[in-house]
């Protein structure tokens, strides 16, 4: 095995676990309205545009600002020594 | 539709691929050792890194697919752009720093980090050859008509292309120089779509109601007549007689005819005008007329046009982001459907009609073919929806080009730097999507026969010059595309079967011949196969590459990193029986037998086409059992000592 499992990448992985069931639920959620209630994708909710849009572009921004809280909030690994291990002649 | 090559275009063009392939052979003269080759020396900056995961992953599906789809349905597009967005969040949280971490060259790497297993090697090397080629087929289908209208060669010179260049580049140069293109084509790509886009929201909306002539309204008894507006009536016969809904007239300039769809309004009976092209051994015929440019012959008419804008205003002006879709919900488009006219011969013709579609209906989810089901009430089209949502979620995180791309910058936290560039590019050229769809959809430039070409031909209908640098881009998008699949699918074979599996001794010069070999090989694979699908729809390709890379991948990747009671078996077997299960069901399913093997589709065995959302369970699952039914992982060395 290469770098064992050190804390800070630990406590990124519980991170990146929330955010992502964070995401799940929004995107099981519009890929569900669509399935089931595909009407009330077609109303009007903000400045004209309807649910659909709003949603569906709501899910693009969504990944953008959840992927820079990731960013932000992840700790730095110690410059593991696997820089070296990863270059090293295979086999 | 006639395209006639301009010599800006060329120009551009071949400026455009020189300039790249120069750029290859210049960067790739370092990549000698096997380090070097199939992951650049882990030495590739973060930021660029991230940049060339655009480029990877906005392939020809990506830019000519989901425009195509939003020009002509609206909407439906669009939720690919949601479902391959998402998917970056699934490789940004769960899979891009463990993959880092564990592997070296190739996903059967990281993989195989705990087990040292030939087997797990051999399933891992055999599902990346199996998605990568999956994959190669609609990038080379998709470059073959780019090259049509651009250079005017015919499909199969275009296929030939592109395998030609992209062997060059991945065979000189590997994973170097491949990171650069993408680089390159990745920034280009999304910059001059936002200029589009600027462009177009610069000119607005233009209402052409009169654009395709209309006769009547017409009474009953008019309608009956032997000749309708001075002309004869063709007697519905050879097929024809089959569709009482469609009227011919005598054309007045060729030997051909006008087609009329009959429609019933309240004024009365409206003939509103049709296009037909009838395929047979002797050539191609438009409205009955060769097709061609001289007199006497005729060419399809370019649609795309709104019949109606709010307040009955003849054009908008300028728009804004918002307003450019509230005055398209409050237009009328003109959509167009085609049908299928079988004559006597065993020639057809394909008959496309208009249907003026309310604005506020092409925003909307439900109206192609393949979402409609979610607007009826059976259960199976809804399921279809899901599954293809499922797959598109999943199947970025186990696309082998991208993730070979996490082995060429040098640790966990560059690796999640680089995604989140990479989900930034992608996530801001998929809302560009929507406007150069429904751009497109509104542009007057569309081509019946083509919808792939949406995009390219919208760019012509704001100049020449953005036609010519669109078109270059989207070539090189393709190119980029294959060589890193090409790529991936040459360092499953040396590195993972050959190596891995057969445990043949190569030094490292050998093992990068070996890679070259089979990229040559893979790469003339992909030629043949790119000519053999020709006529098979690009998104509908791209669907089913991820629905086998999610089935086969996903679920032993997200185990082996969560489940510490997985082994050996247990991947083995997951990997299997999700590659083959979603390959089998896809080759058994409704949409496989109408358009491979020309059979009906009724008797089709799958319940419904996407397989995501049984198979990828079904790999999770068999991935559990076999691990219960087999010694825990730890206990391994005991045994076997």
């Amino acid at each position: 095995m290469s770098a064992p499992l050190s804390d800070p990448s630990a406590s990124n992985r519980r991170l990146g676990l929330r955010l992502f069931v964070l995401y799940l639920f929004f995107y099981l959620g519009f890929v569900l309205l669509s399935a089931f209630g595909a009407n009330w994708m077609e109303r009007p909710v903000l400045a004209g545009l309807n649910l659909a849009i709003v949603y569906g572009a709501g899910l693009i921004v969504a990944a953008l600002v959840l992927s820079l809280l990731y960013g932000a909030m992840c700790k730095s690994e110690v410059p593991p020594k696997s820089d070296a291990s990863s270059s090293e002649v295979p086999r | 539709m006639i395209y006639e090559p301009s010599w800006i275009a060329v120009f551009v063009f071949f400026a455009f691929v020189g300039a790249t392939v120069g750029l290859s052979f210049f960067l790739g003269r370092k990549a000698k050792s096997s380090a070097g080759y199939f992951a650049a020396h882990g030495q590739i900056p973060w930021l660029v890194n991230g940049v060339a995961f655009a480029g990877d992953y906005l392939s020809a599906a990506s830019f000519l697919g989901i425009c195509g789809m939003i020009a002509s349905y609206g909407y439906d597009g669009f939720l690919y752009s949601i479902g391959f967005l998402a998917g970056w969040i699934v490789a940004l949280f769960v899979i891009a720093e463990p993959m880092k971490r564990l592997g070296k060259f190739t996903f059967a790497d990281a993989l195989d980090a705990k087990f040292e297993s030939r087997g797990i090697k051999a399933a891992a090397g055999l599902s990346t050859l199996v998605v990568s080629v999956f994959y190669l087929i609609p990038q080379m289908v998709g470059a073959g008509s780019l090259i049509q209208p651009l250079l005017g060669f015919p499909h199969w010179v275009g296929v030939v292309l592109v395998g030609i260049v992209v062997i060059t580049i991945v065979v000189t140069a590997g994973m170097v120089s491949t990171t650069w293109v993408q680089f390159l084509k990745g920034s280009l790509l999304v910059v001059f779509s936002a200029v589009l886009v600027v462009l177009l929201l610069g000119r607005g909306f233009v209402a052409e109601p009169e654009r395709f002539d209309s006769i009547g309204p017409l009474s009953q008894a008019e309608l009956q007549q032997a000749t309708i507006d001075g002309r004869s009536v063709l007697p519905p016969k050879d097929g024809w007689n089959e569709h009482d809904d469609l009227v011919r007239l005598q054309s007045d300039g060729d030997d051909g005819f006008d087609v009329y769809a009959i429609e019933t309004t309240e004024q009365g009976t409206l003939l509103r005008r049709a296009q037909s092209v009838t395929r047979s051994d002797e050539g191609t015929l438009i409205d009955g007329a060769p097709l061609g440019t001289v007199t006497g012959e005729k060419q399809l008419m370019p649609v795309g046009t709104i019949s109606k804008l709010p307040g009955d205003a003849t054009e908008t002006g300028p728009l804004g982001p918002i307003s450019f879709l509230t005055t398209l919900r409050d237009s009328e488009v003109i959509l167009w459907r085609s049908r299928t006219v079988t004559h006597g011969d065993g020639s057809t013709s394909s008959v496309y009609t208009q249907k003026p579609t309310k604005g506020s209906e092409v925003l909307r989810p439900g109206e192609h073919p393949k979402f409609a089901g979610i607007r009826k009430p059976e259960l199976v089209g809804k399921l279809n929806f899901l599954s293809l949502m499922l797959a598109l979620f999943c199947g970025t995180a186990s696309l082998p080009h991208i993730l070979i791309r996490y082995y060429t910058v040098k640790d966990g936290a560059a690796a999640r730097k680089s995604t989140i560039v990479g989900i930034a590019s992608i996530g801001f050229f998929y809302v560009l999507t929507l406007y150069l769809g429904l751009g497109a959809m509104t542009s007057g430039a569309m081509d019946l026969t083509d919808n792939n070409m949406a995009a390219p031909l919208l760019a012509r209908s704001i100049s020449t010059w953005l036609f010519a640098i669109i078109s270059a881009i989207a070539f090189t998008t393709v190119l980029g595309t294959v060589s890193g699949l090409i790529l991936a699918s040459s360092g499953a074979v040396a590195h993972d079967l050959l190596v891995g599996v057969f445990r043949l001794q190569l030094s490292e010069a050998k093992q990068v011949r070996v890679a070259k070999v089979s990229a040559v090989i893979v790469g003339a694979l992909a030629i043949l196969l790119g000519i053999w699908f020709k006529e098979l729809n690009v998104g509908y390709l791209v669907g089913w590459a991820f629905s086998v890379a999610a089935s086969a991948n996903l679920p032993a990747l997200v185990m082996l990193l969560f489940w510490s009671r997985t082994t050996r078996q247990g991947i083995i077997a997951s990997v299997l029986v999700g590659m083959l299960s979603s390959l089998g069901w896809i080759l058994l399913s409704a949409d496989t037998f109408k358009s491979v093997y020309g059979l009906d589709p009724e008797t089709a065995w799958a319940p419904f086409s996407q397989p995501g959302i049984v198979t990828i369970p079904l790999a999770f699952l068999t991935l559990i059992l076999v691990s219960l039914m087999t010694p825990k992982p730890t206990d391994l060395p005991a045994d076997v000592a």
